[in-house]
């Protein structure tokens, strides 16, 4: 049963009241070590969000019509997998190729975003939540917008951190881990708002 | 037949993904042909693009030199670009410095070649060539240093005394990849039909302990060369050489280069340094040089030589005989001029010395390996 969710409602609910990062803990590896400046998280925020959009429309069409049809569920882990990595491979080759700016300035990142759980768990959110097609590309466009934001938030923290210094033994991952959870605090502030799965 | 069809739809949408990055690889990394112009149009190669600009050029038989083999791990292959070809890359970064960026110069094994590009290279690299060459001997001049002999099998090397060669060292036991490695030529310009390298141990280093342990007499092996710009000067100052170790590479194909030229007019003092009678190599050709050749000078000097060995020349560090020399017998109203051959750290504190003793730094000259 596809749940009756306005997708305007989905798109916001996934960007704040239940954000990828800050309500479900997803994608923190490359969330805590690219966070240290402005310009690397915008970049890897930006490479997120197009990945996790191509992605899981490419996993809903494939769950849907393959999966599902012939009662393999049980590979979906494996599945999307394989269609992120060629996705983000394919993504790599075209943005090289057609815009060098962009392709240095995402660099190592874009790569990396293979391996981000949050990219993988939108794809699973998906199914277990029954959405749409329009609802997953909502949903997934949304999270990755909820995931730039919030490190964009990070970042922007950091860079007001240095000039507060901390005791030595909670500088580094150790203060970055107690802002996220300050961060989500303020995030769980929404989720009064809405309350959509 | 049920069990069957997870293997099969596995399958299909791996090969269908597989396809379809082969396919997009070939349609978005045809780069069709592409020009490079090295040194302003003096020489024009029409290739393929979208290999990176080292691999490039080595395919037309221009070899930059490159320690790694273009893995973007040594920084040797630096390359001055003098057309657009993007910004720097972040494996760039670490080998350049603010100068050689803001000449453009690139790491060339990163660089990849998507359009038409024009480069500057050192003249002396369309002179370089890869010889497939023949172990024809090995022999032992030290413990730990060997004297190889290289037959170019009919072909001919053209160099200064001083130029080194880059030894290409194909995978061996753990080692994946090849590995290239500098080592300054002790063969003379004249025989133009072999190469002889020194080659000294270092303890886990990937190219000395293949050549010490797993090359023999007759095997097949790779030499690109001559590269560097290390030689003698065309002034009348004074040589004062210092070498420690296989750093009497260059200096024995330089000495006998002059020598046997006649260019025996100018004075020249070599020291070598090494710790022990067993560390000395050559001593009774660089002795015999020095009885021959008037205005030759050979200072060995042994750090810590062994009781009863007999040793009756210099002892003590290298830079302390090097000082007392400079200071008291070497002609200090004349020009003279170093050159350097060793350890970084030996290279540095003779630099010390010879500018502590107004040797200009601009008139020291040395390979930096390092």
């Amino acid at each position: 049963m596809v749940p009756d969710i306005n997708p305007v409602v989905l798109l916001f609910a996934s960007v704040f009241t239940s954000n990828i990062l800050l309500a479900n803990f997803l994608g923190m590896c490359s969330f805590i070590s690219i966070s240290k400046d402005m310009k690397s998280a915008n970049g890897l925020g930006l490479a997120v969000t197009v990945v996790l959009t191509l992605t899981a429309m490419l996993n809903w069409v494939i769950l849907q019509y393959v999966l599902i049809p012939l009662d393999l569920l049980y590979l979906r882990y494996i599945i999307f997998i394989i269609v992120i990595a060629a996705t983000v491979q394919i993504l790599e080759m075209v943005i090289d190729r057609v815009s060098p700016a962009l392709y240095i300035s995402l660099g190592i990142f874009l790569p990396l975003i293979t391996v981000n759980c949050a990219i993988l768990g939108v794809a699973l959110f998906m199914q277990i939540r029954n959405y749409s097609f329009i609802q997953t590309v909502v949903f997934a466009f949304g999270s990755g917008l909820g995931w730039w934001l919030a490190i964009m938030a990070l970042a922007a923290i950091q860079k007001k951190l240095v000039k507060a210094p901390v005791p030595a033994g909670l500088s580094g991952p150790g203060i970055t881990l107690i802002t996220i959870g300050f961060m989500a605090m303020a995030f769980i502030g929404f989720s009064g708002m809405l309350n959509v799965q | 037949m049920d069990y069957l069809t997870a293997p099969i739809v596995v399958a299909i949408i791996a090969g269908v993904l597989a396809a379809a990055i082969s396919i997009v690889d070939k349609i978005v990394n045809n780069y069709g042909e592409v020009n490079i112009s090295i040194n302003k149009g003096k020489k024009i190669l029409t290739l393929n693009g979208g290999d990176t600009l080292l691999s490039s050029l080595a395919s037309k038989e221009i070899f930059i030199p490159s320690a790694c083999g273009g893995r973007g791990s040594c920084g040797a292959c630096k390359c001055q670009v003098i057309s657009d070809v993007g910004a720097y890359l972040p494996t760039e970064i670490p080998y350049l410095d603010k100068e050689e960026m803001g000449k453009n110069i690139r790491l060339s094994c990163q660089v990849k070649v998507k359009s038409d590009i024009d480069i500057l290279i050192p003249e002396d690299l369309f002179n370089v060539k890869k010889f497939n060459s023949r172990v024809i001997s090995i022999r032992d001049v030290t413990h730990d240093i060997k004297e190889l002999v290289f037959d170019l099998q009919g072909e001919e090397i053209t160099f200064q005394a001083g130029r080194y060669v880059q030894l290409v060292v194909p995978p061996y036991d753990k080692i994946k990849g090849t590995t290239q490695r500098a080592y300054s030529m002790s063969s003379k310009p004249g025989d133009k039909n072999v190469i002889e390298v020194l080659i000294r141990l270092v303890p886990g280093g990937i190219a000395t302990t293949w050549v010490h342990t797993h090359l023999k007499e007759g095997m097949e092996v790779e030499l690109i060369g001559p590269f560097g710009d290390f030689e003698r000067s065309e002034t009348d100052a004074a040589m004062v050489c210092v070498a420690g170790g296989s750093g009497m590479a260059p200096f024995k194909s330089i000495l006998y280069d002059m020598f046997e030229n006649g260019d025996i007019d100018r004075e020249v003092w070599y020291f070598f340094g090494a710790r022990t009678t067993k560390d000395v190599l050559y001593l009774k050709e660089m002795m015999d040089l020095d009885a021959k050749w008037e205005n030759f000078h050979f200072i060995p000097a042994l750090s810590e030589p062994e009781e009863g060995s007999g040793w009756t020349g210099e002892t003590g560090m290298i830079t302390d005989v090097l000082d007392n020399y400079l200071k008291t017998k070497i002609d200090t109203d004349k020009a003279r001029e170093g050159y350097l051959c060793g350890s970084p750290g030996m290279i540095a504190a003779c630099n010390k010395v010879m500018t502590a003793n107004n040797i200009p730094l601009d008139k020291i000259y040395y390979d930096n390996f390092a």
